[in-house]
Order: C-alpha cells, then sequence, then structure tokens
C-alpha cells in the first residue's frame, strides 16, 4: 500500500517566525522573483500578503512571515537584499510587531445553530457582513490569535468557507505584553 | 534622432564599449541582426546557442570585462541556459540578449515563444523583459552596471520582436542616477571596525592560512595578495577559481585546497588557527564535511557578497569588501600574524611528503594524462591560456598546470559543466588573439560541444585541443571503480568512436593522435608551430588512471586520500 503523501511538517505558526516588511518596485514578475527566491533557498513562507504601497503605483509592500527556523534570518535578509527590485527590508520580531490580518468567513447556520454563531461572532468582535436565508458571512480584522481562534470555533460547524489574507504588521509604537 | 528599437539595442551595446558578440539568429530576434551590419561590433556565429554562451564566459574570465551572447527566444534561448548558470555560480560577468515574440503574443503559447525571464530568474543576477522601445537605452546600460559592479553575474534582456520593430527617440543614460536602480546599490562603505577586528585576530595568529577565491581575481587583486603575503609570511591556497591569483612557482603557495586539493592546502587550512577567505564561499568541493572542516581555525571571511556570510561557516570576523580594498586596509592597519616559522617547518614538512605524484607507467612508452599536461605546459609560452572541461583531465589540468598569471585558468567551477572546454577557449582566443590558448579536454566533454571548432574555423580563432581520450567518462568511472565496488555503469565511450582525427579535419582543423611519449611531444611540437589553424591532438590514456589525493563525498577533509604510490600515514 502507498504511504500517505509527504504533507511536510505543517504547522499553524512556527515557533520562530519573523515578520519581513519588504518594499519593492511594482514591476512585473516582482513576486515570482520573490516566491522562488524562497522556493529555491528551501526558506518557508508562512504567510504572505501584497498590495500597492507608499508612492502610488510605484512600489508594493510585501509582507512576509517567514519561518526563522527554515533557514538563519540573516541569510533569507541577505539574499532577498539581492533581489535588484528589492528596495528596503524591515525587519519586525514578533515582540515588537503589531500584527493585524482579516479572516472572512461564509457558514451555514440553521435555526438550531444561529444563535451559537452570533455568540461566537460578538465574542470575538467579528461583524457580520453579509446574510442570506441559510447562511451568514462574517468578518474579523484581529491579531493572527484572535484570527487563528475564531478558526477553531468555526471548525464545529458543517460548512464553512473561510479565507484568511496574511498577516500586515507594523512596529509598534509602544511595548506592550499584547500580542 | 529616431532610430527602431533594433538600432538602438545595438547602439546602447556600442555606448557599453562591446567590441563582440556571439550569437545565432532566429525568428524573434531577427530584426537586431540588421544593424548589426552596420556596427562596429563584431558578432561571431556560433554552432549551437550553449557555445555563444560559454564563448561570452571565456572572453569575460580572460579580460574582466562582461561577455555578450544574443540569441533568438524560445529554444534559442533555453540552449543559453546552461552558460547562464554556469556564470551564475562563478560569478562572471554576463550580458545575455534573447529575442522574445511580439508583446501582443506573449503568453499566447506563440511559436518559439518561451518564459526565459522566468527560466533564467533563479541563475541570473537579474533579467529584463523590455516592455517599450524607450527604456531600451536604460535596460542595456543597467544590465551592464550590474553584471559588472558589487558580486559580478550574468544579466538577461528579453528584446520582444515587435519593440525591436517600433521606434524611439535616442537617448542614452548619461548617469547612474538615470539607470533608476532603486534597489541596487553596490557601493561598500568599508567597516573599519571590521578591519579592526579582523587584524586583531591576524595578530594572535600562529598557524594562518590565507584561503583565496575567484573574488580575489575579480577585484584584480593578484599583485596586492602577493606583496601582502610576502609581507606576513601566510601560506597562500588558491580554490579551483582562483588558480592564477596567486603564481604556483611562489614559495608561500601550497596549491589548491578541496576533494582534489594537494595534501598540504587540505591539511593546512584543517590545523589552520586563523582562516582568511579571501573572496571565497566555503564550496562544499572545498570543505567536504563542513563540520569537520577547519575546526579549530578562527575565520576572517572577506567578500563582496554579504549573503555569503554565515552561509556555511560561521565568520569570527565578516569584512565586506572587494578583495583589493580589505587587502589595502589590512596593509594600511600593519596586519601581521606571530612568527610563523614553526607553521611553515610543519607546511614544509607536509609539502615534501605529499607533493603531487604520478605512476610511471609499465610500459614506459604509453601516456600519463598528468605528463600531457605537464609537457604541454613546459612547450607553451608565458601567458598561454588553458580552459578546461570539467572531469578529471580538469583536475590534473589545475594540478599539473604550473598557472603563474591571473586569467590565464578558463574553467567551470561551481556548476561544473561539461563541455565548457571548447567554446570557452574560443571566446578566450577571441579575446587575446596574441596568446596561445590551450583547451586540455576529455573525450566525453569534448563531445558535448566539439561543434564550435567549427565556429573557431570560419571565424579566424584558431585554438589548441587536448583530448585526454581514456574512452570513458573517467571522474564517473573513478567513483564507481572507488565506491561501487567496480561496477561500472554507462561510462564507456570507446577511444576510436566517434574518429577525432577525421572529426577535428572535417571541421577545418587539424587532427593529430599521439599514443606514446614521442608521439605526444611531436603532436605538441606540430600544435605550437601552427597557428593558423585549430589542432586537435587525440592523446591515448589509460582509463585505470585516477585523480589524486582525494576527499570522499561527504568525508573529513582529515580523511584526505593520497596517491597510493605515498603510504598513509596521517
Amino acid at each position: 500500500m502507498a504511504p500517505e503523501p509527504f504533507l511536510g511538517d505543517v504547522e499553524r505558526t512556527p515557533v520562530t517566525h519573523h515578520i519581513l516588511s519588504v518594499l519593492v518596485e511594482n514591476k512585473a514578475g516582482v513576486l515570482a522573483r520573490i516566491a522562488g527566491l524562497f522556493a529555491r533557498r528551501g526558506f518557508n513562507i508562512y504567510s504572505l500578503a501584497v498590495a500597492p504601497s507608499e508612492g502610488q503605483a510605484r512600489f508594493s509592500r510585501v509582507t512576509i512571515v517567514v519561518d526563522a527556523e527554515s533557514a538563519p534570518l540573516e541569510q533569507i535578509v541577505g539574499q532577498l537584499n539581492k533581489l535588484i527590485n528589492v528596495v528596503e527590508i524591515k525587519d519586525i520580531a514578533p515582540k515588537d510587531a503589531l500584527e493585524r490580518e482579516l479572516l472572512l468567513a461564509t457558514v451555514s447556520v440553521d435555526n438550531e445553530n444561529r444563535g451559537r454563531v452570533l455568540g461566537l461572532v460578538e465574542s470575538a468582535g467579528a461583524s457580520i457582513v453579509d446574510v442570506d436565508a441559510d447562511s451568514l458571512t462574517l468578518m474579523l480584522a484581529g491579531t493572527p490569535r484572535a484570527c487563528d481562534e475564531l478558526e477553531r470555533s468555526l471548525e464545529g460547524f458543517a460548512e464553512v468557507e473561510l479565507h484568511r489574507t496574511g498577516r500586515v504588521a507594523l512596529p509598534r509604537l509602544t511595548k506592550s505584553e499584547e500580542n | 534622432m529616431k532610430l527602431t528599437g533594433a538600432q538602438a539595442l545595438i547602439k546602447s551595446l556600442e555606448q557599453e564599449g562591446v567590441e563582440i558578440i556571439f550569437g545565432l539568429p532566429g525568428g524573434a530576434i531577427l530584426p537586431v541582426y540588421d544593424p548589426i551590419r552596420d556596427s562596429s561590433i563584431r558578432h561571431v556565429l556560433v554552432r549551437h546557442e550553449q557555445g555563444a554562451g560559454h564563448m561570452a564566459e571565456g572572453y569575460a574570465l580572460a579580460t574582466g570585462k562582461p561577455g555578450v551572447a544574443m540569441v533568438t527566444s524560445g529554444p534559442g534561448a533555453t540552449n543559453i541556459v546552461t552558460p547562464i548558470a554556469n556564470a551564475h555560480m562563478d560569478s562572471t560577468p554576463l550580458v545575455v540578449i534573447t529575442g522574445q515574440v511580439a508583446s501582443a503574443s506573449i503568453g499566447t503559447d506563440a511559436f518559439q515563444e518561451c518564459d526565459i525571464t522566468g527560466i533564467t530568474m533563479g541563475i541570473t543576477k537579474h533579467n529584463f523583459l523590455i516592455t517599450h522601445a524607450d527604456e531600451i537605452p536604460r535596460v542595456v546600460a543597467s544590465a551592464f552596471y550590474i553584471a559588472t559592479t558589487g558580486r559580478p553575474g550574468p544579466v538577461l534582456i528579453d528584446f520582444p520582436k515587435d519593440i525591436a520593430q517600433s521606434e524611439m527617440e535616442w537617448w542614452y543614460p548619461e548617469s547612474i542616477e538615470e539607470y533608476d536602480l532603486l534597489g541596487y546599490k553596490p557601493e561598500i562603505i568599508l567597516d573599519q571596525s571590521s578591519i579592526d577586528e579582523a587584524v586583531a585576530l591576524i595578530s594572535q595568529a600562529e598557524r594562518p592560512v590565507l584561503y583565496v577565491g575567484g573574488g580575489t581575481l575579480k577585484s584584480n587583486a593578484s599583485q596586492q595578495l602577493i606583496a601582502f603575503a610576502e609581507r606576513t609570511k601566510m601560506p597562500v591556497v588558491t580554490t579551483l577559481m582562483a588558480r592564477g591569483a596567486f603564481p604556483d612557482s611562489h614559495p608561500q603557495h601550497l596549491g589548491m585546497p578541496g576533494m582534489h586539493g594537494t595534501y598540504s592546502a587540505v591539511t593546512a587550512i584543517q590545523k589552520s588557527d586563523l582562516l582568511i577567505s579571501l573572496g571565497a564561499r566555503f564550496d562544499d568541493r572545498v570543505t567536504g564535511k563542513i563540520s569537520a572542516f577547519a575546526a579549530g581555525a578562527k575565520i576572517i571571511h572577506v567578500d563582496i557578497d554579504p549573503a555569503e556570510f554565515n552561509k556555511v561557516k560561521v565568520a569570527t570576523v565578516a569584512v565586506r569588501s572587494d578583495i583589493a580594498t580589505a587587502l589595502a586596509a589590512f596593509d594600511a592597519a600593519k596586519a601581521m600574524p606571530k612568527n610563523l616559522d614553526p607553521w611553515w617547518e610543519v607546511l614544509t614538512g607536509w609539502r615534501e611528503k605529499y607533493p603531487l605524484v604520478y605512476a610511471p607507467t609499465d610500459d614506459p612508452a604509453l601516456l600519463r594524462p598528468q605528463e600531457i599536461i605537464e609537457a604541454i605546459a613546459a612547450a607553451s609560452k608565458p601567458g598561454t591560456i588553458v580552459s578546461s572541461g570539467v572531469g578529471q583531465h580538469q583536475m590534473w589540468a589545475s594540478h599539473f598546470w604550473k598557472f603563474e598569471e591571473p586569467r590565464t585558468w578558463i574553467n567551470s567551477g561551481g556548476a561544473g559543466t561539461m563541455g565548457f572546454g571548447v567554446p570557452a577557449a574560443i571566446g578566450a582566443k577571441a579575446a587575446m588573439p596574441d596568446r596561445d590558448v590551450w583547451c586540455i579536454d576529455g573525450d566525453g566533454c569534448f563531445q558535448m560541444t566539439a561543434q564550435e571548432i567549427v565556429t573557431a574555423t570560419s571565424e579566424g580563432f584558431p585554438i589548441k585541443v587536448a583530448i585526454l581520450n581514456n574512452a570513458y567518462l573517467g571522474m564517473v568511472r573513478q567513483w564507481q571503480e572507488m565506491f561501487y565496488e567496480e561496477r561500472f555503469s554507462e561510462v564507456f565511450l570507446d577511444a576510436d568512436l566517434p574518429d577525432y582525427v577525421k572529426w577535428a579535419e572535417s571541421m577545418g582543423a587539424v587532427g593529430l593522435r599521439a599514443r606514446t611519449i614521442e608521439e605526444m611531444h611531436e603532436a605538441i611540437r606540430q600544435a605550437n608551430e601552427i597557428n593558423d589553424r585549430t589542432v586537435v591532438i587525440d592523446f591515448r590514456t589509460p582509463a585505470s588512471e585516477k585523480v589524486f589525493p582525494m576527499v570522499a563525498a561527504g568525508a573529513s577533509n582529515d580523511d584526505i586520500m593520497v596517491h597510493p604510490l605515498q603510504e598513509v600515514k596521517n
């Protein structure tokens, strides 16, 4: 019998992750250059978020959560810096990072479980953004941990379509215990 | 002044001082081949695009200037992928121009379309897809700037056909600012504190070794290195990529380190207390088992590329600099190790006990590959350039040719590209027409790119090729003999198939064959007298000959195997 396909050592959030906030020239293929670099050097990307940034169409901001156990952070930054289209790299340690992520989930509801879902929405600080007769779509903009917790809470429901954006981050203005 | 995109490309190459392009036309690059006719740039028509790439590399390695190759889209582009990868591994400055299908056809699986910027992303320093004719000057200027500054490397320019045919108003960047490279800052501000720390480490060293890599050649720092080594009395090893950076005849030279390094070079590193890496990258073929490599040594790592620091070995001190600047700073700070007389006593002992040797043949008339190389070297003029393919013959060339000058050794290091030798020799000859260029090749390598001898003949680049014909893929055979219980698998090539003499003659070269020592000397003499045609000599050598010393793959460099003639007593 064939062995189970090897899926790698999958973890929800790497134990030692770092956030790289990378300003890149908004040129064709730049995301492929970054993704390709990570793939060929064996660096793990945990999440990735990309959007146009500072200075109209000129730049994009790529927020990469890297698994700093897959390779020394110095190596990852050093190799990224060699990409010609990479303009600036900010390395934010998790304790200094203000991280936020967006979660959208559509959940099938009936009279029986509607109350439980609404309770979850309220306790998580999420909001309802769309509804129809037998489902509702909720949204949470929060810390990655809050998104993790809501995702876990929703696992018990029968039909859930859930998407997360990957996180963005800025350095904290003040040090705090909350993450 | 209105120019077509094709004219603008050629004019931009002229602006960059390009003298020679190695290439082969095809559909997508056709428009560019028209203005070449009117250009001061010489175009060399190769027989296969891989040849164009390796010729450009040979040109670049012999001169230090960027090599330029131009090919068409699709298969033309994919055929030059190997030379690009090779140049990337060895940090050789190249600018490769590929034709591309018309912009509107990109992504439609058009005839001879391929995503060459995607394919070469991981094997170029950078690549460009030109999207507007106005951008041509900026892209070409940027490509040369990127290829030749910082840590050099290959840059590819993908050039759609419609842009070659469109019009632009001619301009050319007048300053680096106009290149618009916001993310590329190759200028280095030397961190004096790193120099001070390095100098302090050197002052404590009793058993230092200067581990000289290809970056020393790239930095044109050979003369400085000689002066620095002589002033400090430190021993020198030169990696495969740095052969010629320090004269082999110099008494402080211990030879090449690594898997097939000399006993004294390998062991000096192992026993050193300070390893000073000058533009080397701790390649696995140098280090062997990493945890056992120079285990007792502190490391000063000098490199222009900070991503090399701590990649393989953790540096005690990292100095981000080109080698010439760093050596000047070491000199200015009067870097000086302790008295090295005791160290030299040990080193000299190793060197005398374990020189590079080979066994005399049972039949004195028969040829050994090593003595062929020694005989060619002995009969060659100073400044002769040597290229090689990859394998046993390459290691023997590195061992038994005595390199005295920088840029006289043209070889494929990191990538280990079989077939590199012949086209690279042609590129070197194109760059240095007054020098003799020998290609020390293997029979396996020769068969991969020999068709470029047609190019050598038709374009007037007479090289001299020594095929060390042992009828085998020799290095693979050696591993099968030593590590696979002599279960030889798919390595026999047949010494007589092809007939190398006839093949050479059919390509316009002189073909010679030598089976005995007498025939060897005669063939070399003839080859050196013929300067208007390429000469190919089919030297017949025994298949059983192996490269020593050797460190088995993955083994510690402490477990170096010396030649069976030299009893192992370490």
